[in-house]
């Protein structure tokens, strides 16, 4: 694994470097234009912050319920990338939108249930940071309730037939934009992968640091 | 056995308030305090903004909430009666159930003077649809006290538990607030759009049955040192 994890480094350094030519190549959009190919960032950051979200909750659960200490650790790694993959999307999303429906912002079912998920995992680095001794339980509390929002945000846009495309744009991508769809998609798990990689094994010496101290501190 | 725990906790619950009347009383008053400031606020020369009313009647019921929850444990852990309740050989989720009813119990007569109040102020026709305003309002603050026991429960032994209650109570009760406003703003209407009610109150009762669940669920391993 060691070994392993500077080559995957390696590998989407190249991904990340390859992905914006074969974006540039992709074929345009017909009503769009080029800001449609925010789409190749906007949603594969959207499918890992779901990812990261499910990570975050499944983790939070087994920590609740067995009390395992690793399991907490995946999940405050997962909620930091949950929060950082979000405010790609939220960021993403409204330049795509000022030119596609010519507001920033729109109050629409999908806009503001994924708002307000992204809220939850702010809220939960929030009690992590200030709720003091126990906080590890309250914020896995507050991970099981965000992980539950993630099916309603993903099929909010077809109950609501409101203003933002719906679950079908993916599958009915056209051939030439579809690999280059997939392509950042692999890029972006891979890079959440990673992330999730080094931010665990950096707790996991905190937490040995940690073990140290009270070691120490009991001689 | 389960229902009995329930309702003993309940009542007990009640019990101390009805003596002291302390939460209902300071409960109330801020509510009524809430609707007047938004009075003054949104409404001019005597007309109140369109579809204010539905969303103060929500506010209201949410700030009153998060009062009320906060006030409910802030007394159990004062007089330790939590940890006694821990240490009782009864099953948790009952308790959990038994704490739901007696907040529930508790914003329910809270808006019993509310909803008057803002009818009142303004003028929204509380009258035209009586049973779907009042499945609105009990489902919506079931659901509001589902996720606010759990989290004001957990939080009795945090250490800024009055600053973190709200931050973790809104991000995850907003659908309910949204779907109590919107049903509301439904009925509020100079026509009631009664399916449309319908569906939102579908909705809640939707989300009490995940809230209540997920909080079942999760109360036991959270009160557990």
């Amino acid at each position: 694994m060691k070994n392993l994890y500077p080559a995957l480094v390696l590998l989407a350094l190249v991904l990340f470097a390859a992905a914006p030519v074969m974006i540039v190549n992709a074929p345009y959009e017909s009503t769009m234009g080029l800001v449609q190919k925010i789409f190749y960032y906007h949603v594969p950051s959207a499918m890992v912050m779901f990812l990261a979200a499910f990570v975050c909750g499944i983790a939070s659960a087994v920590y609740l319920f067995r009390g395992h200490a690793a399991a907490d650790r995946v999940a405050s790694a997962a909620a930091e990338l949950t929060v950082v993959f979000g405010l790609i999307v939220l960021v993403t999303g409204p330049l795509w939108a000022r030119k596609a429906w010519g507001v920033w912002w729109q109050w629409d079912a999908r806009l503001t249930s994924t708002l307000l998920m992204w809220m939850i995992f702010l809220a939960y680095l929030l009690v992590r940071r200030f709720g003091g001794p126990g906080a590890e339980k309250l914020s896995a509390a507050m991970a099981v309730f965000g992980m539950a929002n993630v099916p309603f945000v993903y099929i909010s846009v077809n109950i609501w037939r409101t203003i933002h495309p719906t679950t079908r744009v993916v599958p009915t991508l056209s051939p030439g934009m579809r690999g280059p769809f997939w392509f950042c998609v692999a890029a972006f798990v891979l890079l959440f992968g990673l992330l999730l990689a080094a931010r665990m094994r950096l707790e996991h010496r905190r937490a040995d640091v940690e073990h140290l101290y009270l070691l120490a501190e009991e001689e | 056995m389960f229902l009995r725990v329930a309702w003993l906790v309940m009542r007990k619950d009640l019990t101390v308030e009805v003596r002291s009347r302390e939460i209902l009383y300071t409960t109330a008053f801020f509510a009524v305090a809430c609707v007047l400031v938004f009075a003054f606020a949104l409404v001019k020369e005597g007309r109140p903004l369109e579809d204010a009313a539905a969303g103060i009647m929500w506010i209201s019921i949410a700030f009153a909430g998060t009062l009320a929850l906060g006030r409910t444990f802030e007394r159990e852990r004062h007089a330790e009666t939590l940890r006694a309740l821990m240490l009782a050989p009864a099953s948790r989720p009952a308790i959990y159930v038994g704490k739901l009813l007696g907040i529930v119990l508790l914003l329910l007569i809270v808006e019993a003077i509310l909803v008057p109040l803002v009818a009142l102020l303004f003028h929204a026709p509380v009258g035209a649809r009586p049973v779907l305003l009042v499945a609105l309002l009990v489902c919506g603050t079931v659901g509001f006290s589902a996720v606010g026991t759990l989290f004001a429960a957990m939080l009795v032994r945090a250490r800024s538990r009055d600053v973190l209650l709200p931050i973790l109570l809104y991000p995850i009760t907003i659908p309910v607030i949204i779907a109590g406003v919107r049903g509301t703003a439904a009925l509020f209407e100079p026509v009631p759009a009664d399916d449309l009610a319908q569906m939102w109150i579908a909705l809640l009762a939707f989300f009490d049955i995940v809230f209540v669940t997920l909080s079942l669920w999760t109360f036991e391993p959270l009160m557990t040192e």
